[in-house]
């Protein structure tokens, strides 16, 4: 007798062999957590952004790119552009770029303009081993924002490469050379003053030096590329 | 057992030589070097810096012996490159300098490196001269050709290519190969004085240092301008290999002293000869065009490119 018990106890869901559930009773109920009105709408809004229409997503998307535009052009140590970095804005300015370098002395000979595939590549590359050397040198900035920084701060060459192409189409003499070389200088000093206004503070100050300087190369080697655009005749 | 005149220094020196027993893997330097290098240093009087080398030296050298050897980590792992980039600014100004200035009897990798190489200097100076070379050949060309009515600007985007080619690979495979024969060496020659690979690849990193501003200079279109630069920068250059390397091959014999010697300056100097040659084209005088245009078809035929690029450009227009 005691053993069959054990058994009986033993065996899985011994207590329920006994229990049975006529089909007539309904099993019915809410189980769902009881939420007032104003919080579960304000719920929508937070956690699904899938039921707005695409414009607003469009939009607010441009208007965080619009807003980091304007962060770089009046540079102030403000960490808007590092907490919410975003690539949009550098694959923008890379395209308009290289866009821009095209239609240069472009002629059946090898040696031309930079393709734009050189421009993506030294402009990308460029920043990812930039973002490589600050981290390896011991910097606390993360490696997107580094090339979030790195490409929005491309904007004032960008600015400079249209302008220099409207000086261009007036007249290609000494006086559109001076005047591309000054606007080229002012627009690398600021994309480095604005890079480094961002960068530079994730460093230890022994340090800082050895981050500027390839971020200058870096400025400068676009700027050349800038400069030296020639047009065809 | 600490004597008692100066029981801190005793300990210093046996600490080393406990380390040395420990891992014979490790990289050495000689004792010697250890005991004779301050009075190197004060017999060097003449050089004024000599006081705060020797305070950072002398620092450098307390806390790492102090603070134990350094161990190992796996060249996969993120900290090991980490490692050698290990330096701050005025290490690297310091070592730009001393790379320049070279100086009897300063062993470059003794003196400034301390078991520390980086990689940042050889790296950045390497681009920056990449850069430097391409941007100038490039200027100089457009100088020489300045008023010629069938000559059209180029900026030559291609040979940037061409120019990290050459010297990267110089800095990363002339290195290897050093390294590979000074192990050869050793295994033949008992040498006391061993450097890491790491630190042949930072010497000749920061040997290339002295180009840049001989390269900038190569914009003027002068011959004799350029062939001076060439000339100091090779015999400063040079200079800082040939004392880094002596003290690693002068237990050799003397023929292998003078090959290696030998092919170190040779090295550097194909490098410079080779990269004036191929960027900046010679300023061509106008009354003997037709003779200087057939002694440099004779001289450097790869100038045809710019030849045929000059026949050329009527057509396209």
């Amino acid at each position: 007798m005691a053993t069959e018990a054990e058994e009986e106890a033993n065996r899985p869901f011994a207590g329920l062999s006994d229990v049975s559930i006529s089909e007539d009773i309904p099993v019915e109920g809410d189980i769902s957590v009881p939420v007032g009105p104003s919080a579960r709408r304000g719920g929508d809004d937070e956690f699904s952004t899938l039921d707005e229409p695409v414009k607003e997503t469009v939009l607010r998307d441009l208007r965080a790119v619009g807003k980091k535009f304007v962060h770089v052009l009046y540079p102030k140590r403000s960490s808007a552009l590092l907490r919410d970095w975003d690539l949009w804005g550098p694959l923008l300015l890379c395209v308009t770029l290289a866009l821009l370098l095209q239609g240069g002395a472009a002629d059946s000979d090898s040696q031309g303009g930079p393709q734009f595939a050189e421009v993506f590549v030294i402009v990308w590359f460029g920043s990812i081993i930039i973002t490589l050397n600050s981290k390896l040198l011991g910097g606390t900035i993360s490696f997107f924002q580094s090339l979030c920084v790195l490409g929005y701060c491309i904007l004032p060459l960008t600015a400079a490469m249209a302008v220099c192409r409207i000086v261009l189409v007036a007249s290609s003499g000494a006086v559109s050379f001076a005047v591309r070389l000054a606007v080229v200088t002012a627009s690398f000093g600021w994309s480095t003053f604005a890079s480094t206004a961002f960068l530079a503070d994730s460093q230890p100050a022994n340090r800082k030096a050895l981050v500027v300087y390839p971020v200058f190369l870096f400025y400068f080697v676009i700027g050349w590329m800038v400069l030296t655009f020639s047009p065809s005749q | 057992m600490a004597s008692t005149n100066d029981p801190f220094q005793f300990q210093e020196f046996e600490e080393a030589g406990n380390l040395l027993e420990a891992n014979r893997n490790a990289t050495t330097i000689t004792i010697e070097d250890d005991i004779t290098k301050p009075e190197k240093q004060r017999q060097a009087a003449g050089f004024l810096s000599d006081r705060d080398d020797e305070d950072i030296l002398a620092s450098d050298d307390k806390t790492e012996l102090l603070s134990g050897q350094k161990k190992s980590v796996p060249f996969w792992t993120f900290e090991y490159y980490q490692r050698l980039f290990d330096v701050e600014t005025h290490h690297v100004k310091e070592r730009i300098i001393g790379s320049v200035l070279p100086w009897p009897g300063k062993n470059f990798i003794h003196l400034y490196l301390r078991r520390n190489p980086d990689l940042y200097g050889p790296f950045w100076i390497c681009t920056t001269l990449v850069f430097a070379i391409a941007i100038s050949g490039n200027i100089s060309n457009f100088l020489v050709h300045l008023g010629k009515p069938n000559y059209k600007y180029t900026p030559e985007f291609q040979k940037v290519t061409i120019a990290a080619t050459a010297i990267f690979s110089y800095a990363w495979f002339v290195p290897l190969a050093l390294w590979g024969f000074l192990l050869w060496r050793n295994n033949k020659i008992m040498n006391l004085v061993s450097y890491s690979f790491m630190e042949i690849v930072c010497v000749y990193g920061y040997s290339l240092s002295i180009y840049i501003p001989a390269v900038v200079l190569w914009i003027l279109p002068y011959e004799w301008l350029r062939w001076c630069t060439i000339v100091v920068a090779l015999c400063l250059s040079g200079s800082v290999l040939v004392m880094t390397f002596w003290p690693a091959v002068r237990e050799d014999h003397p023929k292998v002293i003078i090959g290696i010697m030998s092919a170190i300056v040779v090295l550097n100097a194909l490098l410079a000869v080779g990269c004036k040659t191929y960027f900046f084209s010679k300023p061509e005088k106008e009354p003997q065009v037709d003779n200087s245009v057939a002694r440099e078809i004779t001289k450097h035929p790869l100038r045809h490119e710019h030849l045929s690029f000059t026949k050329g450009s009527p057509v396209a227009l």
